[in-house]
């Protein structure tokens, strides 16, 4: 530009033009994502006040959920969603952290790429179809083969106690243990692509079998990343919705029994919230959102932070 | 030399349960897939794209409602979504420091954590309280706040591979920053954007929690933004729980045009990643 040796003429059409105002809105975009996380933490708070007042600790510790009473408290939603999301966890893991060594390290690999691409179709499937699935198939199995063979040979144990009525918490172990295979053995797979090749050399150099040289080199390497993509899939798991809704049972119960419904916090929101009886049932809706809100926030950042050094290693794709 | 050693063994033994563990990962996908097809094609028809649902008790009817509503939710959250998300990754690639930039990316992941149906409660209570009314604009809120850290982080992973001489020639023929990063840097990542745009029309086009109590969902058309409006999702839902043999049919009907429809965008968005590496 010819303007240009006019230093004072260029600074006036700097200020002008759309640099100025360009910049403005990219920082304004930018910034409206921690806008939208304090949004999300102020309106939720704000929301469930009253509950929390009305309430206080025993919002957490009482099981009474009465609306035409106006008694609230969650803990039967708090418990199934705990108990449904550590045991599909526990069944999950061994699974994913195996599908994952068997893509990078045992499959050829080019069906190690097909596997992958497989899984992650599973991820892609939406909740409200494993839902589907879930109610009209699993259920009617379970409730006809699995649950009666439970009941039968293992009915001693306060596990398996109860009619088998399909829709169960043991269901929803299943069906969430399905929906979060993908999510843990795509990032255990990427965790363990990142594993550097002289670390796997130098087991096998040693003597190796390849289970050593994975169990040696690989799994303690990758010992942080994995328990990252574990967490990750927990809060996977205690968010998840519509898929839970339709095959827990929805009934407000703690029972040891897997084979009896249960209720969720996600659940009770998903079933309730758009025909609330007064304000307080509606707070006290919000605030087992908030308390979600909480937790799931809590375990994201805790996998993030866990996954931060594998990420940055691989290029950032996880 | 041994021919029996138990750490031969205790490896033959770890590799198949491996393969054990992939087999009872991939047989679940296949059976989902099975009932999928099976149901849905045995239940699709012509009056399925084109009739909206019937009363209770009265068999055929359709999803047409549900999918023009879907429609309808994905445009509108696209239109909310979109820029936020692209333009607040440039913001991340061209200006932002490097702490500041971390400290976003940090809160885009997390947020891509959070539980979809936190979204429809904070949408129910940004506008569908304030509105006194369930509404399409509600639903759409909800869905764009899913897409935006998936955009966000999508559109900055592919703008910082765009090279920086690419920028520099533009910048020494003296074109504003502004101009460069909309014509040259986001132009020349423009496949990949687009990529990351169609995964998130994939995940939100099947989100129904957030939609639960925002869009409320619709029995028949609706024609106002202000109302509640329909989505196949939520359809989808109401029949599966439902008692009836023919809802259930309508139901699969459903999950298989949904399923074909996002794996559509899923395999798209593959295809496009992929040309984009080989050139």
């Amino acid at each position: 530009m010819p303007q240009d040796t006019q230093p004072h003429k260029w600074k006036i059409e700097n200020g002008l033009n759309g640099d100025f105002i360009f910049k403005g809105v990219t920082i304004l975009f930018a910034f409206s994502i921690l806008a939208i996380l304090l949004l999300m933490l102020y309106e939720m708070s704000h929301e469930s006040l009253p509950a929390i007042r009305k309430f206080g600790w025993s919002f957490v510790s009482g099981s009474e959920w009465d609306a035409v009473q106006s008694e609230f408290a969650a803990l039967p939603y708090l418990y199934g969603s705990v108990v449904s999301s550590i045991l599909a966890l526990a069944l999950a893991t061994p699974l994913s952290v195996g599908t994952a060594i068997f893509i990078t390290e045992i499959a050829p690999k080019k069906f190690g790429g097909l596997v992958a691409a497989l899984v992650e179709l599973l991820a892609a499937i939406p909740s409200v179809i494993y839902g589907l699935w879930g109610i009209l198939v699993m259920a009617p199995w379970l409730q006809k083969t699995v649950q009666p063979f439970l009941i039968e040979h293992l009915g001693f144990l306060p596990f398996f106690q109860g009619a088998p009525y399909g829709v169960s918490m043991l269901a929803a172990v299943f069906i969430l243990m399905i929906m979060i295979v993908p999510i843990i053995t795509s990032i255990t797979k990427e965790v363990l692509l990142a594993v550097p090749q002289s670390q796997k050399e130098a087991a096998i150099a040693l003597g190796a079998t390849r289970w050593e040289m994975i169990r040696t080199a690989m799994l303690p390497y990758g010992r942080s990343g994995i328990l990252g993509a574990v967490i990750l899939g927990l809060g996977r798991a205690i968010g998840e919705t519509m898929a839970v809704t339709m095959v827990i049972g929805n009934n407000p119960q703690i029972s040891l029994s897997l084979l009896s419904p249960a209720y969720t916090m996600p659940s009770v929101i998903a079933n309730e919230f758009a025909e609330t009886t007064s304000k307080l049932h509606a707070s006290a809706l919000m605030e087992i959102g908030l308390i979600l809100l909480a937790v799931t926030l809590v375990i994201n950042v805790l996998a993030r932070l866990l996954l931060w050094g594998v990420t940055r290693q691989s290029g950032g794709n996880v | 030399m041994k021919i029996f050693s138990f750490r031969k063994l205790n490896n033959s033994v770890m590799t198949l349960s491996m393969v054990m563990a992939t087999i009872l990962v991939l047989v679940p996908l296949g059976l989902i897939f099975f009932h999928i097809m099976k149901m849905g094609l045995s239940s699709i028809n012509l009056d399925f794209f084109v009739q909206i649902p019937k009363p209770t008790g009265e068999t055929g009817g359709g999803m047409a409602n549900g999918m023009a509503g879907t429609f309808v939710l994905i445009a509108l959250a696209s239109l909310i979504g979109l820029p936020v998300g692209i333009l607040g990754a440039v913001y991340l690639v061209e200006y932002g420091g490097t702490r500041i930039s971390a400290v976003i990316r940090f809160a885009a992941d997390v947020l891509s954590g959070i539980p979809s149906i936190i979204t429809g409660m904070v949408a129910y209570a940004m506008l569908v309280e304030p509105m006194k009314g369930f509404s399409a604009l509600a639903g759409s809120l909800a869905l764009s706040l899913i897409m935006v850290p998936i955009v966000l982080r999508t559109t900055e992973e592919q703008l910082k591979m765009v090279p920086d001489t690419l920028r520099e020639a533009s910048l020494a023929l003296g074109v504003p920053l502004w101009r460069t990063s909309l014509k040259v840097t986001l132009r020349s990542a423009m496949k990949g954007v687009v990529t990351g745009i169609l995964l998130a029309i994939a995940r939100i086009s099947g989100e129904t929690a957030p939609l639960l109590f925002t869009a409320l969902g619709n029995q028949f058309w609706s024609n106002k933004l202000t109302e509640p409006i329909a989505a196949m999702p939520l359809q989808i839902f109401t029949f599966a729980i439902s008692p009836y043999e023919d809802w259930h049919r309508l139901a699969w009907a459903g999950a298989l045009v949904l399923v074909t429809l996002m794996f559509g965008l899923s395999l798209s968005a593959r295809y496009l990643g992929r040309t984009k590496q080989q050139s």
